[in-house]
């Protein structure tokens, strides 16, 4: 008996140890999770901002001031110790982000996640994200060691960071999936920039659209997805005089065909709202005589947000702005002398080729003859499973996402994709040079490095200088190269040759005395290059000229006031028309109130209107009723840009398309679209009305930050009171928006203003984790402290001092 | 001082001196020395430690959160999901802690009975 008693408890003594210490489900281990020694209490907690902290490897004293905002203003002796103190200060805030990013990038999610995590894994890695990464390692590794250095410092300084923490202070994230933060290493940086470049540049349509042209042939192809629009209105003015360019467009090949497969499935693609507004003013047309730079990147709104903002300084230097963990120096800032900015460049830089094998796929058809197949096989590691092990084939073209293995069942042939992210370039130098570039010529110098994603890069100097150049890495194509699938099999298909870099489109101090970008247009039709519409923004861009044609000069209010620009030039340029069109006697008593409703909008995407609920519901549905042709089971398709949908309803509303295909007794047109849409939309509007109380803007689009773990509900933000919405300047939908807020005026030195939808913490404890939320959703923004010495002002509530640590 | 007595306090003592080294476990650790080296009798034996680490650990979680408005302690209840209340976040901490220490205090008492016999 006293033997069995024993047992009994020594079992139910290891039985609650094993259930307290280990995560089931998604219940973390809860022993280990709230113990208050070593669990989460350990991180309710601000973070430590005084005091004085031995780091290996540095070569003299750094000091970290910090102002209120959290915001850490650095001063190191060299630049080594710079970007050493730029890592170190990113883990300490941000840890758990930096490396969950890279974890992402790398296709290495189901190390936490388990299985649930594999597909994703393999699609990262069949888009070639690691072997990205290794290109731009081997080309640092082969013709930039000193960028190289500058990353090796940076991960010393994430490592001593990590090396100096113990358990108990593991960011909360951590304690929640029960793991531990491992090294960083100098390629997760690379994997951090192929993060970017996936995010901003890895949309394409091209399969979609050769399903698109298979089912509805050339002639309506092109109707529908036009290279240019009826008008444009492009980064680089209209005017701009391309003469001084000599190289010529490559010349279209005899065999252009495209191939018309059927493509049933394609890869997850980056959110097609990932865009951005910039803009500068010159002295002339500024109301105070220097010019002013504004900067506004739209991505996910996340939380840890993207952007962490510091102040990062040498002797010789001083850059300010937001930084984004895992990459050197500040991304979108400026320093004493420049100010500088990005928005996507929306060029198709990704191609797909179709690749025939032979019997055991080790080699593949090229110029009439078998070239070998490379095999890269990635070893997916799966929490509490065997690792899985991936064998992606690999052409001159690149990797073969698409085969047997994945989303296609040809036993014979693939799509190979021919991405310019993995060419291995040296985005790094770019922002290290920009950080140190006094002037035109040196920001030129800096952006030449630059191969993708493709950016426009406003600037403004000190000097007067304004401009703009859109700079990536651009195939040369033949006039509609890569718009489709293409054989991979036929030389001519291959990208023959690049754009010279100094024939990328660019702007400096146009005329017009501003320069902007907000991902429309690159050029006109006049530019010498083929550039094709892989999805060009239409709205934000017109509002943001109109604005600046609209007066002689502008301040840094003026500025403001655009940022926060609720005007919705789509909803403007088709509800009057569909008011007039369509037949409202046959609208009930309740339509009619939404009617009349909408009828009274001012087209302002304002919190407290109800306009902006009501197009968004009538727009929603007349696009799928009128594209009722796209939804075409087992086939990848996609449907025309909004502006095209807007040019077809206005002039061609009795095309075939305007029908709906299940009402085969009647033929609808455009008018009836309207009339169908809004009673389905009054409909679903009245249901929002139930549900919520009612469909106000603010609570109809609810904008929400949330955690990067799935908007995990905990360490969210919701509701959100802002407007604004897609194609909006104020470009603030659900999820996404304006992640950045900046606005920079070249005094000497610049005074700058930002804000971004987040917090410098990366701690759900701390109160600085989302504090710049509330201000950011009232369209406000936050002095950006510009120390011009070491000296801390009265804006500084701590300094801690990073020394060097002697050498065991 | 009565052995209850006595117990609680070395295991809120022992518990705390364990817990600089050892991880979330170092309650069990604690209470098997106390059940052996201090044993007690009948119910006494699990609800002592039971509430010597139940205060130990509401009490610390208190005060580590009370410095800080609370603010992480309020989330991690709306996670689990406790309501958001931070005072029940603290009485479970301590009720798991409890627990763990409880249980192992009555393998600790078997263990010195069969030493003892």
């Amino acid at each position: 008996m006293k033997y069995f008693k024993l047992l009994l408890s020594f079992v139910l003594t290891i039985g609650i140890f094993f259930v307290l210490n280990t995560k089931l489900g998604s219940i973390p281990p809860l022993g280990k999770f709230l113990n208050p020694t070593s669990g989460i209490w350990q991180n309710e907690t601000d973070e430590t901002i005084t005091g004085e902290i031995a780091i290996p490897g540095l070569k003299d004293k750094v000091t970290v001031h910090y102002d209120a905002q959290m915001i850490p203003h650095v001063f190191a002796q060299n630049e080594h110790d710079l970007y050493k103190a730029q890592g170190y200060l990113t883990a300490k805030h941000r840890l758990w982000q930096l490396e969950f990013q890279t974890h992402a990038a790398a296709g290495r999610l189901s190390e936490i996640f388990g299985e649930t995590a594999l597909d994703y894994d393999r699609t990262e890695r069949r888009r070639g994200m690691g072997y990205g990464a290794d290109q731009a390692m081997a080309y640092m590794q082969q013709h930039d060691k000193e960028t190289l250095a500058f990353i090796q410092d940076y991960a010393d300084g994430v490592n001593a960071y990590i090396n100096q923490l113990s358990p108990k202070e593991y960011p909360v994230e951590y304690k929640l999936l029960d793991y531990t933060p491992e090294a960083w290493t100098p390629k997760k940086t690379a994997l951090l920039l192929m993060y970017m470049t996936k995010m901003l540049a890895g949309r394409d349509s091209d399969l979609e659209y050769t399903n698109v042209l298979r089912q509805i042939g050339e002639k309506d192809f092109n109707l529908l997805f036009p290279d240019f629009f009826d008008s444009t209105d492009p980064v680089i003015p209209k005017e701009t005089d391309w003469s001084f360019i000599d190289v010529p467009q490559t010349e279209l090949p005899a065999s252009k065909r495209a191939v018309l497969d059927t493509i049933t499935e394609t890869i997850t693609k980056p959110h097609p709202d990932n865009g951005s507004n910039n803009w500068a003013v010159s002295g002339a047309k500024s109301a105070t005589g220097n010019p002013i730079l504004a900067n506004d990147p739209h991505l996910g709104l996340n939380l840890p947000a993207i952007w962490f903002v510091m102040q990062l300084s040498t002797p010789n230097h001083n850059a300010f702005g937001a930084t984004i963990p895992g990459a050197l120096g500040v991304i979108s800032g400026f320093n004493q002398h420049i100010a500088w900015g990005e928005t996507n460049a929306t060029r198709d830089v990704i191609d797909w080729y179709k690749v025939e094998f032979n019997e055991d796929r080790t080699k593949y058809m090229y110029d009439d003859q078998w070239k070998d197949v490379t095999v890269r096989v990635e070893d997916i590691k799966i929490k509490g499973k065997a690792t899985y092990k991936d064998s992606v084939l690999y052409t001159h073209h690149g990797p073969v996402v698409y085969e047997k293995n994945f989303k296609s069942d040809n036993e014979r042939s693939g799509y190979a994709m021919r991405w310019i992210g993995h060419d291995g370039g040296n985005n790094q130098k770019t922002f290290i040079q920009l950080n140190k570039a006094k002037n035109y010529n040196d920001y030129v110098s800096a952006i030449q490095y630059w191969n993708a994603p493709a950016q426009n890069f406003v600037f403004a100097s000190t000097q007067g200088d304004i401009a703009l150049w859109i700079q990536g890495k651009f195939a040369n194509k033949w006039e509609g190269q890569g718009k489709f699938l293409m054989d991979g099999s036929n030389p001519e298909n291959d990208w023959q040759s690049y754009i010279p870099q100094p024939y990328n489109a660019h702007t400096k101090n146009p005329e017009r005395g501003f320069v902007s970008s907000a991902n429309q247009h690159p050029v006109d039709e006049n530019y010498p290059y083929y550039v094709f519409n892989d999805g060009y923004e239409t709205y934000r861009n017109r509002v943001i000229n109109d604005y600046f044609n609209s007066k002689e000069t502008f301040s840094v209010e003026d500025f403001k006031t655009l940022h926060n620009n609720n005007y919705n030039l789509k909803a403007s340029e088709l509800v009057p028309y569909m008011l007039e069109q369509m037949d409202a006697s046959s609208l009930s008593e309740s339509e009619k109130a939404i009617y009349n409703e909408i009828k009274t909008w001012k087209f302002n995407n304002d919190i407290n209107e109800v306009g902006p609920s009501i197009w968004r519901q009538w727009y929603g549905k007349l696009k799928d009723t009128l594209w009722d042709e796209f939804d075409i089971k087992d086939t990848a398709m996609v449907s025309p840009f909004t502006y095209q949908t807007i040019y077809l309803l206005k002039n061609h509303g009795n095309h075939k398309f305007m029908d709906i295909i299940a009402t085969k007794d009647k033929t609808e047109t455009a008018k009836d679209l309207f009339l169908i849409a809004f009673k389905e939309a009054a409909k679903r509007l009245t249901e929002i009305k139930t549900e919520k109380g009612d469909y106000k803007w603010a609570n109809y689009k609810a904008t929400y930050a949330g955690h990067l773990l799935q908007a995990l509900p905990a360490f969210s933000r919701f509701n959100i009171p802002i407007g604004g919405d897609r194609n909006i300047v104020n470009a603030t939908s659900e999820n996404h928006g304006p992640s950045w807020r900046m606005i920079v005026e070249m005094t000497s030195p610049p005074t700058a203003i930002g804000i971004y939808p987040g917090g410098q913490s990366g701690n759900p404890g701390s109160q600085y984790y989302d504090d710049f939320i509330d201000d950011w959703a009232a369209g406000k923004y936050h002095n950006l402290n510009f120390l011009q010495s070491n000296k801390a002002t009265e804006a500084i509530i701590g300094t801690q001092t990073l020394t060097p640590a002697s050498h065991e | 001082m009565s052995k209850n007595i006595i117990n609680f306090i070395a295991t809120i003592i022992l518990a705390s001196i364990f817990s600089l080294v050892l991880p979330w476990w170092s309650v069990m650790t604690a209470a098997l020395a106390t059940a052996l080296f201090i044993p007690l009798k009948k119910s006494a034996v699990f609800f002592v430690p039971f509430l010597a680490i139940l205060v130990f650990w509401a009490v610390y979680s208190f005060m580590l959160s009370s410095a800080n408005n609370f603010t992480l302690a309020k989330k991690i209840s709306e996670l689990l999901p406790l309501g958001g209340n931070p005072y029940i976040l603290m009485l479970v901490t301590g009720v798991i802690g409890g627990l763990a220490a409880g249980i192992t205090a009555i393998f600790g008492k078997e263990l010195s009975a069969i030493r003892n016999s």
